[in-house]
């Protein structure tokens, strides 16, 4: 499957939502959406599903379009919160009744089996439902309908740690048992980050990042030691964050480094570590992505 | 399972020298697969997939059609040599240099590693 955004603008009244975004997503693979919350990553998923019409610009799955496109958004579940497709006041038994109709692929059993292990009883009726259990029941009808893309979005609000790490962890097995595209949007960036295998980090309506995860964990380099060392040797890279302690800097650089400079940074007394993948993010988020750079615009 | 400071698949990759090394992964024998240790470890399996290709690469592991990932012959003994060739440098170094800023003599050092090593090595 390839998905094709091209020049997608959202405006609300005088906000700009998404701002001339394009974005190619192709092949079997776990997809992280990661953003800020308002930074257009439901937006943006509404539109690639065919719920909303851009302003301007369009989403293509294989070359055709997706707005008003029966063919094509019967290949797509989108899951926002539990899944929307049944009025709350019904029965979570209804919900899979109305999936089972609705998704060519639908898989019952296997519904009902993660519904099991998130405990959601199928008597139950959604609106009596906390918050947790209906991200539960959005899960299994995303999962369940083994449609050819399936787009989660937040679906794990609500959820205590122990639920979320099920979560992830079905998640990766319907993938293993059945490799489709999934696109997970989240700001738990650390939680999520390992079962991904590409991630788009967006901004303000904007890309920053899209590329491998790996790529992008290895390119978030702290360097500290000695301030007036650590200064030297940040010269003219892209600084995303600093701290402070005493005469001791840490600058944090978003960008990958060479042998060569790892080599300087060592005889300079300097200790060049990992990031990690939390703090890059939320350093990159938080200053607007000042070095950005994106595999797609390459 | 896994820190920080290195790309996961190399971490997995490190994982199986350190298996082929103490033998716990024989020669010949067969590799889990992508999928298994995707499941395992609870990672994307392309990432297993990078760890797979490292090891391909440096020959350590090889891969039969349809079937899976192999340990290579040799590659136990290739370890051992690339692991000698690096021990006195890469872990060996730091230890003296800690016990340089310790103020601990090479007398001491020697002592403990006679008492310790010669233990173990002669049991």
């Amino acid at each position: 499957m390839r998905i094709e955004v091209v020049n997608l603008h959202q405006r609300f009244q005088e906000v700009v939502a998404l701002d001339d975004l394009s974005l190619t997503i192709e092949g079997h693979k776990i997809n992280g959406l990661l953003g800020r919350n308002g930074s257009g990553k439901s937006t943006l998923l509404n539109i690639m599903a065919g719920f909303r019409k851009p302003t301007s610009g369009e989403v293509l799955i294989d070359g055709n379009p997706v707005f008003e496109n029966g063919r094509v958004t019967e290949r797509i579940a989108l899951i926002r919160e539990a899944g929307d497709t049944v009025e709350s006041s019904e029965k979570v038994e209804e919900a899979l009744r109305y999936a089972a109709y609705l998704r060519p692929h639908w898989n019952d059993d296997r519904a009902r089996q993660l519904l099991e292990k998130f405990e959601v009883s199928s008597a139950a009726k959604i609106d009596s439902l906390s918050r947790g259990r209906r991200s539960a029941l959005g899960i299994a009808l995303g999962l369940a309908a083994r449609a050819d893309l399936t787009i989660l979005d937040e679906t794990y609000l609500g959820l205590d740690a122990p639920s979320r790490y099920l979560f992830y962890e079905e998640l990766l097995q319907d993938y293993l048992d059945h490799p489709r595209t999934f696109i997970i949007s989240s700001h738990l960036v650390e939680e999520v980050a390992r079962i991904l295998e590409q991630m788009v980090i967006i901004d303000r309506g904007r890309i920053l990042f899209h590329g491998d995860t790996e790529r992008f964990v290895s390119q978030g380099v702290a360097i500290t030691g000695n301030a007036a060392d650590v200064d030297r040797l940040v010269v003219g890279m892209p600084v995303i964050g600093e701290r402070q302690l005493g005469r001791t800097r840490s600058a944090m650089i978003y960008g990958s480094v060479d042998e060569e400079f790892r080599q300087r940074a060592v005889s300079a007394g300097l200790e060049v570590g990992s990031l990690g993948v939390q703090d890059l993010f939320v350093y990159l988020t938080q200053s607007g992505g000042g070095g950005a750079q994106d595999e797609a615009s390459k | 399972m896994f820190d920080d400071q290195q790309p996961i698949y190399r971490q997995i990759a490190n994982q199986i020298r350190q298996d082929i090394l103490s033998g716990q992964l024989e020669e010949e024998e067969q590799v889990m697969s992508t999928n298994q240790y995707a499941a395992f470890y609870r990672i994307n399996p392309a990432t297993v997939q990078k760890a797979f290709q490292q090891l391909v690469d440096e020959g350590m592991l090889y891969k039969k059609r349809g079937i899976g990932m192999f340990v290579s012959s040799g590659s136990r003994a290739r370890l051992r040599e690339e692991r000698r060739a690096s021990f006195f440098h890469q872990e060996l170094e730091p230890v003296l240099t800690e016990a340089r800023l310790l103020g601990i003599s090479t007398a001491e050092l020697l002592d403990y590693i006679s008492d310790a090593h010669g233990k173990e090595t002669s049991s």
